[in-house]
């Protein structure tokens, strides 16, 4: 099987490890301030701006971080191109990471975390919400991602999950398509809940194609994590670069963001407002930023040459990368402008929790990998 | 320090009366407090007063009911009135004059004459200017003859109560007989005097005697509003003093005459309260020294606006008081208030120091990105 | 893999195609308008003759229970005034603004002049608040349209406060058990045959209760006024015997809240344009309507996804099986 898949093993007790650990124990302090004293205590939220960087970041770019596990399974398994199989558990494992620690920041968000469980309940459902949509696919994919995640605790453990891998084997396609279709639904709904902000959301960023370009710009973004993710590992944990996949994959992500810049470019100049961009304010600036970080990328991977250098590709994908999470970010809070008078930025223990998080998802990178086959396992150089 | 016995023939005539040297100082005092002005102020005023050189009066009575003077002689300190006038040398006043006819009207001419540019006219009622002022005569001439004739010789003029300040109650639509304050007369005139209005129906003695007294220590006018007002009766609008006014702001309202509301002494704003929009001292002075509750309001009236122009006399009595001014002014949140957490050093100093390691991880990767590269090719 | 030339082309030319389509509202088959509910109640506040005597913000904290506020602005966020709160909030369910410009000196003028707004929920025909909500802890009354909170319900995800064209639903950020508030019409009232504080207690008339088409008539009837016309101001209800005659003022020829993102059951008439009063300007049509529309046109009622589930269940089990 070309796709095997192998612990690396190793120590746990790193010490970047150690520091990680570090940050999400701070947060897990700062956390119970929150609790005790409400979500004004550790945050700048205010009426005003009831969405700080929990939403913006945790929530809406980190789930965009995280689609690897979605845009892989699209290739591999819609498309069957069946050689991109090796990528498919680290970019599940992210989306795994990135989806539960979106979750568990959306409980630290929500008010009144102990009747979270209520857009479950059919008598509080309430269909026209694109909230409800958000919320219902979010939860199923998590559960999703566990559920597709599974072999690899299997194969860990394989006597004490042979009762349920063997008829889970049978059924793990449904779980595959319900995979690849939950993340269609809500990334391109995380876009479409700010449809009804209306006029508070520039005209920059407020569009009837916005579920579009929340769809596109969450698949293009998880390319990019996962040609990032792949040269990382293979730097940190002194891997084999897996540069001519990777080299591949980065034509579907510049080919999708043309896509993108021309139903954005496009959807602007008709609405005639691309030259609020030009107006001097932060906002536009942030505009023509977000846009030149995805035009980037299209130069930096413009040859076969330039494909094939694992630099180029790195920043090609940090460039992606920071597009992409600039685009939800403004949407989300620069665009955002509930009138005048209004003012945020994030408070000191809002972004430490914030850290946490990550930090969380680093750690846990580091253990499963060690202790789960999850990476591709070694081939002879 | 001045004493009453620098001034023997008044010194003898105020103890004469009764009153001691400590009530004649608490008075003085009492009118340096009205004035707004420091206690001490009170000795300064006292030596104004018992100055034997002091300015005489000219009062003229115009078109009005004689209710400003039937006020000023119930102000009620130890015999006052007689203290005060004779002190400021009241020389002539049709209704207290002792003479009459001929003989007031020839001391009237002499002390216009002896003393030109020096004494204060005293106008109460407005002056009737239609039909060339027919409608008002003194001694066979007009008032509004004799009222410019004695104000261009004056010193300053006292436009006494709402009749000589704006028009008053003989003014009201439609106005038979072309009534016209003074201030309007001396301009049409273009007469140079200085005017000092004090509105108010009847005004307050105290408000009165303040501004005499105040000219007669300072030699010279006291501060003066846009209207002419001295701004130390009349820079507050009465509902700010009111003592309903906690009613008004709880939302207790006398709705009718007589109603539950109005026996309890709920604010009188909607049955046409004109406090709002006047400017007066009256719920902190009072009238009449006889406590608290004397004054319109106190007594369930709601005010009238007689203290303020194009108010008291124009506007139908019953009507709400529109309003003048933000009150208070600091106390209202603006459109745009500006609201929201902003950014703190060490919020920055997180998002700066990621920035930094971002990049500093970002350039080192792509190092080890090329060593790396390279290795595995020189390895192939 | 390369992708072709060719590819890209077809790319770039079916992007295109997809905007030239339908400009400007892509997938906008918006959600036809809602009506004003058959027995909607309303406010209808006249700003040229409220006098900011804050009747009506008292009242309103003494029959909703909310406490005094300070004032606090930043950024020294240090305590000013007690109970004078800066902006509406948790605690302060209605308030009295003050515009002012210049000298300040006329009232209901736009040049050196000041003039009031009263804000609190305008009730809208078609809330935001509404259709964002996931669980239904804001609703709209079917009868008399009153939106009001069910706290039961709520999850406290602030979706509301982000809808809301008007930053009404407000929420608790110093509670350890949060709830949104917002002016509910004082809907608890009702039952004993009240109305809103705010208008009980106002003295002029500024603010005035009762059912929102008789409002609408009043406003337009006022419109007609000339300046300085007398004009018996109805108190409390809009056909209330209690009537106060007072010189109209110099209306703007516009009524705020009948058009506004499909109408409000909170109307306003105004001497000072209302975007100087801190109006937004909003279009006709609602947000919700587009918002709502894209994602029904979307789902379909879920036939869409379980379409694209049953081609993507054939797709996933044709490429697994063929791996093994």
């Amino acid at each position: 099987m070309i796709d095997e898949s192998k612990p690396i093993g190793g120590k746990i007790l790193t010490k970047p490890f150690m520091f990680f650990s570090a940050i999400a124990a701070i947060a897990a302090i700062l956390l119970i301030k929150r609790f005790i004293f409400g979500i004004g205590a550790v945050t700048n939220l205010s009426d005003g701006y009831p969405w700080g960087i929990w939403i913006a970041y945790d929530v809406v770019v980190g789930t965009g971080l995280t689609c690897g596990g979605y845009a892989i399974s699209l290739i591999v398994y819609v498309l069957n191109k069946g050689e991109y199989h090796p990528l498919i558990r680290p970019a599940v494992m992210a989306s795994l990471f990135g989806y539960t620690l979106a979750g568990v920041s959306i409980f630290f968000d929500v008010g009144r975390y102990w009747q979270a469980y209520n857009p479950v309940l059919p008598k509080y459902a309430q269909v026209n919400s694109v909230m409800l949509e958000v919320a219902l696919c979010v939860m199923a994919y998590i559960a999703v991602l566990w559920i597709e995640f599974t072999p690899v605790f299997a194969e860990k453990w394989t006597d004490k999950f042979r009762i349920v891998s063997r008829p889970l084997n049978k059924v793990l396609f449904v779980f595959i398509a319900l995979g690849v279709l939950l993340p269609t639904m809500h990334q391109s709904s995380l876009g479409t809940l700010m449809v009804i902000a209306g006029k508070k959301l520039s005209p920059l960023w407020q569009t009837a194609y916005i579920p579009l370009l929340f769809l596109i710009s969450a698949i293009t973004m998880a390319y990019a994590v996962v040609i990032f993710e792949s040269l990382i590992s293979a730097i940190a944990l002194k891997r084999e670069m897996e540069t001519p996949m990777l080299s591949k994959l980065s034509l579907y992500m510049v080919g999708l963001t043309v896509v993108y810049l021309i139903v954005r470019l496009g959807d602007i100049l008709l609405r005639g407002k691309l030259l609020l961009a030009f107006n001097g304010d932060f906002k536009g600036f942030m505009f023509i930023v977000e846009n030149l970080l995805f035009i980037l990328p299209f130069f930096l991977l413009s040859s076969p040459s330039k494909r094939n250098n694992p630099k180029m590709l790195f920043y090609a994908a940090i460039s992606m990368l920071l597009a992409g999470g600039l685009y939800r970010f403004d949407t989300f809070l620069i665009g955002f402008d509930p009138g005048p008078g209004w003012q945020y930025f994030p408070a000191f223990s809002e972004i430490m929790i914030t850290l946490g998080l990550i930090s969380i998802e680093i750690v846990g990178y580091m253990i499963f990998v060690k202790k789960l086959p999850v990476l591709p396992a070694v081939r002879p150089a | 320090m001045s004493d009453l016995k620098d001034y023997p023939d008044i010194a003898d005539g105020i103890e004469k009366k009764g009153i001691s040297r400590r009530d004649f100082m608490k008075f003085c005092t009492g009118v340096a407090v009205t004035l707004g002005l420091p206690f001490g102020m009170g000795t300064q005023i006292a030596e104004a007063v018992l100055n034997p050189k002091r300015p005489p009066v000219i009062w003229l009575a115009a078109q009005a009911c004689t209710g400003c003077t039937e006020a000023l002689l119930r102000s009620n300190h130890p015999t006052l009135e007689h203290l005060i006038l004779d002190l400021i040398s009241l020389e002539y006043h049709e209704t207290l004059n002792a003479g009459s006819g001929k003989q007031a009207e020839d001391w009237l001419r002499k002390t216009i004459k002896e003393n030109k540019g020096k004494y204060i006219l005293v106008v109460d009622g407005s002056i009737p200017v239609k039909d060339g002022g027919i409608y008002g005569k003194i001694g066979g001439k007009t008032m509004l003859s004799l009222c410019e004739d004695m104000s261009s010789q004056a010193a300053a003029v006292i436009a006494i109560g709402s009749c000589a300040s704006w028009g008053g109650m003989p003014s009201a639509d439609p106005n038979p007989t072309g009534a016209t304050p003074v201030y309007q007369v001396l301009q049409n005139k273009g007469i140079k005097t200085p005017v000092i209005n004090i509105p108010t129906c009847p005004p307050n003695p105290y408000n009165f005697l303040s501004t005499v007294l105040y000219y007669l220590t300072f030699k010279k006018l006291p501060e003066l509003d846009d209207k002419l007002r001295p701004k130390f009766a009349f820079s507050r609008l009465i509902h700010d003093n009111c003592e309903r006014r906690p009613h008004f702001d709880a939302g207790r309202f006398a709705v009718q005459f007589g109603d539950e509301g109005h026996r309890k002494g709920y604010c009188l704003y909607k049955l046409g309260c004109k406090g709002p929009e006047t400017h007066n001292n009256c719920p902190t002075l009072l009238f009449n020294d006889v406590g608290s509750g004397a004054w319109p309001v106190g007594t369930g009236h709601p005010c009238f606006g007689c203290s303020e122009k194009g108010v008291g006399f124009t506007v139908p009595l019953h009507t709400p008081a529109k309003l003048k001014d933000i009150t208070p002014p600091v106390n209202f949140p603006g459109i745009a208030e500006k609201r929201g957490k902003g950014v703190t050093v060490a919020a920055a100093a997180v998002v700066a120091g990621l920035a930094g390691a971002a990049i500093g991880a970002g350039v080192a990767t792509s190092k080890k990105l090329d060593k790396k590269k390279t290795g595995s090719e020189s390895k192939e | 893999m390369d992708i072709k030339r060719r590819d890209f082309l077809k790319a770039v030319a079916g992007s295109g195609l997809l905007i030239a389509s339908n400009p400007g509202q892509a997938f906008a088959i918006t959600r036809p308008p809602k009506n004003m509910p058959p027995e909607a109640v309303g406010m209808f506040y006249d700003s040229t003759i409220c006098i900011g005597c804050k009747v009506c913000q008292h009242a309103c904290k003494e029959f909703n229970n909310r406490p005094a506020e300070h004032t606090i602005r930043p950024p020294e966020m240090v305590d000013r005034v007690w109970d004078n709160p800066v902006d509406l909030s948790a605690k302060t369910l209605n308030i009295i603004k003050a515009y002012r410009h210049g000298t300040g000196a006329g009232k209901n003028n736009e040049v050196d002049g000041f003039a009031f707004i009263k804000r609190h929920c305008m009730h809208c025909v078609d809330p935001a608040c509404v259709s964002a909500c996931p669980v239904s802890a804001l609703t709209k009354d079917p009868k008399n349209g009153v939106v009001s909170y069910n706290k039961d319900a709520c999850i406290g995800c602030r979706y509301c406060q982000i809808a809301c064209p008007f930053n009404i639903p407000k929420f608790e950020f110093d509670e350890p058990f949060p709830q949104i508030r917002k002016c509910q019409f004082c809907n608890h009232r009702f039952a004993e045959g009240k109305y809103s504080a705010c208008c009980e207690f106002c003295p002029t008339g500024a603010s005035i209760f009762g059912p929102a088409k008789d409002l609408l008539e009043e406003a337009r009837k006022r419109l007609t006024l000339n300046p300085g016309d007398y004009y018996d101001y109805p108190v409390q209800t809009v056909n209330s015997n209690q009537r106060l005659k007072q010189k109209a003022a110099k209306y703007i020829n516009y009524i705020y809240g009948e058009k506004e993102v499909g109408g409000t059951q909170y109307i306003m008439l105004s001497g000072v344009p209302f975007d100087k009063l801190g109006m937004p300007v909003l279009s006709e049509s609602s947000d919700v309507a587009l918002s709502e529309g894209i994602q029904h046109t979307l789902y379909k009622g879920m036939l869409a996804p379980v379409a694209v589930l049953g081609g993507l269940l054939f797709a996933v089990y044709r490429s697994t099986r063929n791996k093994e």
